[in-house]
């Protein structure tokens, strides 16, 4: 068979603000660069973000950015790389005002200046004041900055490939990542796209979890593929539980409403958040957040007929805030709940959020693996950027407002590096391995095997005993016995995937086959979480130990490293930022 | 729970069918969307094709013609419909599978808008000013997901899909014209002109009646004809 092959400067894998900043950078200077998205890039998840991007603009509370970095190794409960967060601060004001000239629409102060609000784990003068650090468009920001992302690629003329499933990297005869193949879902076939670098940028796995508040499409593709090209993940037992999901179904109720002053409070009207961070409360990070109000559910302070969940108040907000601030979380709860949280609070239970792990970089986006020379060799030609990276400036957990801001910064820097990389490697490599296109063709013909007996087992079947899995074994709080359980429950359903057949065998759409390479993904990545958590005898941010409820500086400050196949490694924290001198771990009070 | 839905698959079947799909009671609950029951059936019957992901009415991937109308079914609560549920792709576009639509024309006329900021003035260090009133003008304009529902609702839009730019693409291109930083007014209000781009807008006003995000594309129509008029005047 012979494959269609596309040639381009750089391959880019996803269409979410990750992507779609780094493809701008590189259109702009004139790179050819094309653009695989699984879905139309204003699909992406990013357009779910609600709350803002944090950046130390000063507009709204004194700020800057050497504050925004204090909280951010803080929030990360110090397990992030100083050197990255160092730059992430730094550029955030920049960056932010770049957004604006693009034509994201922020929302405005009476002085013209864009919008801040304050969200958790913000503070000025390295813990003192609550800070208003968050730039904010109403509760759209996501959506306002993927929109106003793409359509800068238009003007730019970036080639899209939309609708197409990237299924694994290639590579050259050296191990060098040379590209893609990717199947055109609307046909069904097979195409390469060679480049002289790939950037990965797929976003999260919150599919991996039953109650989440991601897209469908989040299920850590890019992440699994670097997995199969022998790349390691980084961190993947940090898992953020978002505090406020709509309880029962997950829908994402921003922190911007605790930010606009909304407030939690259990079955006894208790606002118990006081109880767990005297000074933050309901602005304490996500991880302290959650681990609260599953606790109070947990000690038989819930609301409701069976206690189950806690409510969000924000009626006392008046209506004029909520509609002005807050319109898609007013829209979206009147939709999915039937009440108006002008009037009525809001049930909310801890749910799947933000992968913190994810594909090992340096603060320039380039991939880095342990390999002869050092913990940190560089992977030539291959970048990833976003949630599916692991840069890593969320450490342990992740602060609110900065996950867009991490994608637009490290989309960027990835950008330019690859403008760089492609002056020096102008004649770069450009035999692709033939073993690596068989390896990747294997895969892709996986789901065209039909079943020879009777067998029961069908994806969706799977994907759901995945995500119970997930949820009861590897959610919140964790020990030994429950996570070697999740272990051995998820390697049994490895086990079983093999024995799944697809009926559907169309070329035409075939969203049943995508679903099954989905679903191998999150298997892998399943696998990735719960083996990195077993292995961490400690607590620390989002990674609750009840069997080890305390951080261990001594032993664990340092990054785990999950191979496919199961073996683990470590590599230590970047502890020295760039300029300023780093911050030490010390007690974690909010 | 009855549902009656459009398949078609052009590499098994000669012409389309209705084919009547059904959810045991027990599987329906009172506050369940239509993208969950559509979810359902796919278990049943893998081969059952649409587009769906956010699941909350933002990613607009999932616009689909319910009971006769257009609208995305996340956001659809599956009780309020009349049974069967009949299902059917966006009306107009070439379907591809089942409920999935080629929507490259839809796309084509939003890029044929410029849908982006244009500003000649060098750029300044800071964020352009603007204040909360400017802002509130494009309040129901950038809040569009492209979905489709309004221009797949427009007559003019399936008569003309290659010359009027259709309900959402206009909604975007008054986006840009309302807002206080753009700087290309005259170029969008030119691109405008003839009998066809803009003018095709009979307000029928299928497109407000439909938008599952309560925009409102025709006043935005008529909007960016009051500003030629007095362009012109």
């Amino acid at each position: 068979m012979t494959i269609p092959v596309r040639k381009f400067d750089t391959l880019v894998i996803g269409a979410g603000g990750g992507g779609l900043r780094a493809a701008l950078q590189l259109a702009q200077a004139e790179a050819n660069v094309a653009v695989v998205s699984k879905v139309f890039p204003t699909r992406s998840h990013t357009v779910a973000a609600q709350g803002g991007m944090n950046a130390a603009l000063a507009n709204v509370s004194p700020d800057n950015w050497h504050w925004h970095m204090y909280d951010t190794v803080k929030g990360g409960d110090f397990l992030g790389d100083q050197d990255a967060i160092e730059y992430m601060c730094r550029a955030a004001p920049r960056l932010v005002v770049e957004l604006e000239h693009i034509g994201v629409p922020f929302s405005r102060l009476d002085n013209g200046k864009i919008y801040q609000r304050p969200f958790g784990g913000q503070s000025q003068n390295f813990g003192g004041e609550q800070a208003a650090r968050t730039c904010a468009a109403a509760d759209r920001t996501g959506h306002a900055i993927l929109h106003a992302l793409y359509q800068q690629n238009i003007r730019a003329k970036t080639h899209f490939f939309d609708e197409y499933f990237a299924i694994d990297l290639i590579r050259d005869n050296d191990g060098c990542i040379l590209g893609a193949l990717v199947l055109e879902i609307e046909t069904g076939e097979p195409l390469i796209i060679q480049a002289k670098t790939t950037l990965i940028a797929t976003g999260g796995a919150g599919q991996l979890f039953r109650t989440n508040t991601n897209a469908r499409i989040n299920t850590g593709d890019g992440m699994a593929m670097a997995l199969r090209a022998g790349i390691p993940l980084q961190d993947m037992e940090f898992f953020q539980f978002h505090p406020t999901g709509i309880a029962g179904k997950g829908m994402l109720i921003s922190e911007a409403v605790r930010g606009e002053g909304g407030y939690l409070v259990n079955g006894d009207g208790e606002r118990f958040m006081e109880r767990y961070a005297p000074n933050a409360r309901d602005l304490a990070s996500r991880d302290v957040v959650s681990r609260a109000v599953a606790t109070e559910i947990h000690e038989g302070r819930g609301c409701g007929p069976n206690k189950d969940y806690i409510l969000l108040k924000v009626d006392h907000l008046g209506a004029d805030v909520i509609r002005k601030r807050l319109p898609g979380i007013r829209d979206m709860v009147m939709t999915f709940l039937h009440i108006d949280p002008i009037n009525q609070p809001i049930p909310i239970f801890p749910t799947a959020h933000y992968t913190m792990g994810g594909i090992p970089t340096n603060r320039f986006g380039q991939v880095v693996v342990p390999q002869q020379q050092g913990a940190e060799d560089i992977v030539p030609g291959l970048y990833a950027v976003g949630e599916c990276a692991c840069v890593s400036v969320h450490g342990a957990n992740r602060l609110g407002g900065n996950s867009l801001l991490d994608i637009v910064v490290f989309g960027r820097a990835a950008g330019n590096h690859i403008i760089e990389y492609l002056k020096e490697n102008r004649y770069g490599r450009t035999v692709v391995a033939q073993h690596s296109i068989d390896t990747a063709l294997a895969h892709l013909a996986r789901w065209d095997q039909r079943s020879q007996g009777v067998s029961n087992e069908t994806v969706d079947g799977l994907r759901n005993e995945l995500k119970a899995v997930m949820d009861h074994y590897c959610g919140v709080f964790r020990t030994e016995d429950v996570l070697r359980t999740g272990l051995d429950k998820v390697l049994k359903i490895e086990q079983r995937l093999q024995n799944v057949y697809l009926k559907d065998h169309s070329k035409i759409f075939n969203t049943a086959r995508i679903e099954a390479f989905e679903l191998e993904n999150l298997v892998d990545l399943a696998l990735a979480t719960v083996a990195s958590a077993l292995a961490r005898k400690e607590s620390r941010g989002a990674h609750m130990r009840m069997d080890y409820p305390q951080r261990d500086d001594v032993k664990w400050l340092k990054h785990s490293l999950f191979f496919k196949g199961g073996q683990l490694d470590y590599k230590p924290v970047r502890m020295k930022p760039l300029t300023v001198e780093g911050f030490s771990p010390k007690p974690r009070v909010y | 729970m009855r549902f009656s839905i459009y398949r078609y698959n052009p590499e098994a079947d000669a012409a389309p069918t209705m084919q009547t799909m059904e959810l045991a009671d027990a599987d329906i609950t009172p506050d369940m969307m239509l993208l969950d029951a559509l979810r359902l059936l796919k278990a049943q019957d893998e081969s059952f094709t649409f587009r769906h992901s956010c699941g909350e009415g933002v990613c607009g991937s999932d616009a689909v013609n319910i009971n006769g109308r257009n609208g995305l079914a996340c956001i659809t609560p599956v009780v309020d419909l009349a049974q069967p549920i009949t299902i059917r792709p966006l009306p107009g576009m070439p379907v591809i599978r089942d409920l999935v639509v080629d929507l490259s024309q839809f796309y084509h006329q939003y890029r044929a808008i410029k849908p982006y900021l244009v500003v000649h003035d060098p750029e300044p260090e800071v964020e352009y000013l603007q204040t909360p009133q400017q802002r509130d003008k494009l309040d129901g304009l950038y809040e569009c997901v492209l979905c489709g529902c309004c221009s797949t609702a427009c007559p003019s839009f399936w008569w003309n899909p290659d010359k009027f730019r259709g309900p959402a693409a206009l909604l975007q291109a008054y986006r840009f014209i309302a807002d206080s930083r753009d700087q290309a007014t005259a170029e969008r209000l030119d691109a405008l002109e003839g009998p066809y781009r803009l003018f095709r807008c009979h307000t029928v006003m299928n497109c407000v009646d439909v938008c599952p995000k309560g925009l409102n594309p025709t006043k935005a129509i008529g909007q960016i004809k009051k500003i030629m008029l007095k362009h012109l005047i």
